[in-house]
């Protein structure tokens, strides 16, 4: 039998559904390997040849235009021989008869078919979802209604803070609009990114004048006729011309689900990409493998393999699944995620931060392996990471510059000596003062410089934020050779770090860092979220830093001040209900021996602070009784603080024979004025009525002693392990002068003391004299200190008990979580 | 080993605050579990092997707890108590299925004051 004399056999006809990335280039892969098997038919829903649905971003961001994203046009279909019928959605599956139906009504038959129907956007089931201005971003065609929104100026929301919601804020910002991002979770991207590399890209979009609110649930998207606002759960409500819903993509199975093909959240394929049925294969976002869906491009392409050698007739070619990576695509952002970086048991972190470039790396390595990265601001190396990571390479051999990058280990490259050597004089070292190399180093060789503290002080070098600091310090190595000693290293705040309480200080304030992961990032801690240390003195920082503005992050703190009463040795607690003065009423006793009753508490004893402690409450306990005290009039003495505990007072000269001044009335007012305040270490006041000195006060941090003309302020005192009796501050005739100083006095020492330094010791530090300069002599400075003192006291003094007794603050702080067994 | 346990969902991984504890109450005693800023979920006995105090109510950091009590510093993977302290934590194997967070509590290990290793 000759081939020459038969007519050609039939070709086998292959139609495939969706003109996305993944049934393209499954086609593509085909075509290579068998060019001439089938007969080939492609359906697309959208109007359009094959692009590239990834790049829509820089089309929405004017980057791009579509012409420049389309992957094959017209022509290459014509020239495959591949029947191209755009616009024209397949609407029905008949397996029986193998043929399909499109929306146009034409039917046509195969012997395979391949459905890549790719995802749908998910939205959300709000009441005001399906209003016109609500889009998804999905395909050209929102991209097209965004753009036209966007021409006409006015608000965006964008709903959802992950990869495609951020692209699409970023586009529609530098489009004009303005945008607001809500994201349900705490950290941007959170399934890609952890939270410091969260927080910097967070900050990097809001300094391009996005809004980022996080924790934002939506409740209802508002309008008439078209979207007119978003509304919140907690009921804010932002304007909105355009809402924008990228919280994630589903599967698109309506198709293989209709034509009965077996469905999870996906069309289940197997490791051949076949579906239930042996006739249909099926690739990309709308399958499911082995329990995984995918919503990036190399697994699709991975998948796109496989099913073009199974077609191609291979009997070998199997999916395995895909270890996934993400970059983000917004101009000037670079982000970079692959593989399982949550770390686990055994995992070890090397973190890498460089402030002044805005780098934070982290690569999580198992067992000489890595399991996964995070990548921002520099992301070069993600691929070689990433390339580790798919092939198991065991990093042992570059493992102490492993978090330096590919091109480490060369001629010095990332020697910091030899990098500040082989800057040109120009180059600016310090970005505060504008200080570049030359000038340093020419200080340095003709005033005969030796230290750094010279350097700050001749050249303002290093001398404000002080993140160049290590680069001064290189270039006085550099000049001096041996002849620089080194810098006598102050005591870093802990392990994480090597700056000093000060240093870190005031950088916050120069730098205007505003959270922890801020401080953490820019000061290039080396742990990723510190230590028992210095996160309580951050949050403390931070918090006296930006009255009103910092969010007290809970989980720095210790669990005194977490749940507001004292840890005892048995895990119980013990409660201080506050006594103005010292005074207390037959009403507040009665409730402190009801609630002591109630809840069986075991001991009750008078304090040194002339309060009642009650001690052996269970945790699960302190709310009812807080509730009980509360209802009372009484609320919580902070005798667990870092902050003003007790104003302790004689009776002065209400009762007293020897009183000279209202002690009790003037003790009464201070405490009332400087409550629920948060200092560097415990504060204790006191106020005398006469010289007799009954309240003790010249042991306190500050007192106050009574006198025929007036009141004298003593500073600084201290009863504890090292007793130290206070210096004479100053002596004033009024009262209102008594509560200026004490203001005033209060947030000097907030400002300027280091986190758990008492005041008798920072006294001693910094001298009284400097203490009289600022508070005494510098009338003005007083009262501006004073001023930011009471500022701040106008965000501090609710009741944290009584958040708490109600159940609106960290209710989970006080109940188990589960009891089994 | 996961064959042999059998597995006890105790709550999700929501209910644990990141950074932060939650106790559960078993016949063995409290078990913390532990969420850190990665959200990795860890579980101890509630108990630090230096004098019993509570570590559900320590401050969590990377991948370990510090005791309220008196600060010893103890790995939550393996429940030892970080250098020069010596001592460890009872443990509990704990897994995460789909947000949900599920003890093995049937393998629970008690710890030791002192010894030095799980």
């Amino acid at each position: 039998m000759s081939t020459h004399t038969n007519p050609p056999t039939p070709r086998e006809r292959l139609v495939v559904v969706g003109n996305g990335m993944a049934g393209i280039r499954t086609l593509e892969e085909l075509l290579a390997k068998a060019p001439d098997r089938y007969d080939i038919t492609v359906f697309g829903a959208e109007p359009h040849p094959n692009y590239n649905r990834i790049m829509l971003s820089p089309v929405l961001a004017g980057e791009k235009t579509f012409d420049q994203i389309v992957l094959n046009g017209r022509d290459w279909y014509e020239a495959n021989g591949i029947k191209l019928l755009t616009g024209d959605r397949v609407e029905v599956i008949d397996r029986a008869n193998r043929s399909v139906t499109a929306m146009s009504g034409l039917t046509v038959p195969y012997d395979r078919l391949l459905i890549a129907t790719g995802s749908t956007p998910v939205i959300i089931p709000v009441p005001g979802s399906t209003l016109p201005g609500v889009v998804g971003f999905r395909d050209l065609a929102d991209v097209d209604t965004m753009l036209e929104a966007a021409a006409k100026g006015g608000r965006a929301v964008v709903i959802g803070g992950g990869l495609l919601g951020l692209e699409a804020a970023n586009g529609l910002k530098v489009k004009g609009m303005d945008v607001t991002v809500l994201h349900l979770m705490d950290t941007l991207m959170e399934r890609q990114l952890d939270r410091s590399a969260g927080a910097l890209l967070q900050h990097e979009l809001e300094r391009r004048g996005i809004t980022v609110l996080t924790g934002a649930d939506t409740a209802e998207i508002v309008g008439i006729e078209k979207v007119s606002a978003v509304r919140l759960k907690n009921g804010q409500e932002l304007p909105a011309d355009l809402v924008v819903m990228a919280v994630g993509i589903r599967p698109n199975t309506t198709l293989g689900k209709a034509a009965g093909l077996a469905c999870g959240r996906g069309i289940q394929v197997d490791d051949t990409m076949t579906t239930s049925d042996p006739a249909i294969l099926s690739v990309g976002e709308c399958v499911e493998h082995r329990g995984q869906t995918y919503g990036l491009v190399a697994p699709l392409f991975e998948m796109a393999k496989v099913a073009a050698a199974r077609l191609a007739g291979s009997a070998e070619a199997a999916y395995t699944g895909s270890v996934t990576s993400t970059k983000l695509k917004v101009t000037g952002v670079d982000v970079f995620s692959a593989g399982d970086f949550t770390g686990g048991k055994g995992c070890e972190d090397i973190v890498f931060r460089d402030a002044a470039r805005g780098v934070y790396k982290r690569v999580v390595v198992k067992e000489n392996r890595i399991l996964g990265a995070v990548l921002y601001g520099d992301t070069k190396d993600g691929g070689w990471y990433f390339q580790m990571l798919k092939d198991g390479t065991e990093v042992a051999p570059v493992r102490d510059t492993l978090i330096f990058g590919q091109s480490f280990g060369g001629e010095g490259a990332a020697n910091p000596k030899a990098a500040v050597a082989a800057l040109p004089d120009s180059a600016e070292i310090c970005g505060c003062n504008g200080v570049c190399k030359g000038t340093i180093v020419t200080a340095i060789t003709e005033k005969g410089l030796s230290s750094l503290d010279e350097v700050r002080a001749h050249t303002k070098a290093s001398a404000s934020c002080g993140s160049c600091t290590g680069q001064v310090e290189q270039l006085l190595a550099l000049t001096l050779g041996d002849g620089y000693a080194g810098e006598a290293k102050a005591k870093p705040m802990c392990k994480c770090t090597d700056r000093t309480h000060d240093e870190v200080r005031r950088a916050i304030t120069t730098l205007e860092l505003k959270s922890i992961p801020d401080v953490m990032q820019r000061l290039e801690w080396r742990t990723p979220d510190g230590c028992h240390h210095c996160r309580p003195a951050l949050n403390y920082y931070l918090l006296c830093e930006w009255p009103g503005e910092y969010k007290d992050d809970s989980r720095s703190r210790y669990i005194n001040e977490r749940v507001h009463a004292n840890i005892q040795k048995d895990g119980t607690y013990s409660v201080v209900p506050r006594m103005w003065g010292g005074l207390t009423s037959a009403k507040e006793l009665r409730a402190i021996a009801d609630v002591v009753d109630k809840f069986a508490i075991p001991t009750v004893k008078v304090t040194g602070g002339q309060r009642i402690d009650l001690f052996g409450v269970k945790k699960e306990d302190l709310p009812a009784v807080w509730a009980d005290l509360n209802a009372a009039g009484m609320v919580s003495g902070h005798a667990y603080a870092k902050g003003l505990r007790t104003v302790k007072t004689c009776v002065g000269s209400e009762w007293c024979r020897f009183g000279t001044q209202d002690s009790t009335g003037l003790g009464v007012k201070l405490e009332r004025m400087t409550w629920g305040t948060w200092t560097p270490h415990k504060v204790k006041l006191a106020v005398s009525g006469c010289p007799r000195n009954c309240a003790e006060a010249t042991i306190k941090d500050l007192g106050v002693v009574c006198v025929d003309s007036g009141y004298e302020l003593h500073v600084g005192g201290n009863g504890g392990m090292h007793v130290r009796a206070c210096d004479l501050l100053v002596k004033v005739e009024t009262e209102a002068e008594v509560l200026e100083y004490t203001g005033s006095y209060m947030q000097l020492y907030r400002e300027e003391a280091r986190y758990l330094e008492r005041t008798a010791p920072w006294v001693e530090r910094v001298g009284l004299e400097y203490v009289k300069r600022r508070l005494v002599d510098d009338a003005e400075g007083r009262a501006s200190l004073n001023a930011r003192f009471l500022f701040s006291q106008s965000f501090s003094q609710d009741d944290p008990w009584a958040e708490r007794a109600n159940g609106s603050v960290d209710r989970h702080e006080f109940a188990p979580l589960a009891q089994v067994g | 080993m996961d064959q042999s346990i059998s597995w006890i969902t105790v709550g999700s991984v929501e209910d644990i605050p990141r950074q932060g504890s939650r106790v559960v109450r078993t016949a063995y005693g409290d078990i913390a579990l532990f969420r850190t800023v990665a959200d990795e979920v860890y579980a101890l006995e509630d108990r630090c092997p230096h004098a019993g105090g509570p570590l559900s109510q320590g401050i969590v950091h990377g991948a370990r707890v510090t005791c309220p009590l008196h600060s010893w510093v103890i790995d939550l993977a393996s429940g030892e108590a970080v250098g020069p302290d010596e001592g460890c934590a009872g443990h509990c194997p704990v897994r995460v299925v789909d947000g949900a967070v599920q003890l093995g509590l049937a393998a629970f290990r008690p710890g030791c004051g002192g010894c030095g290793h799980g």
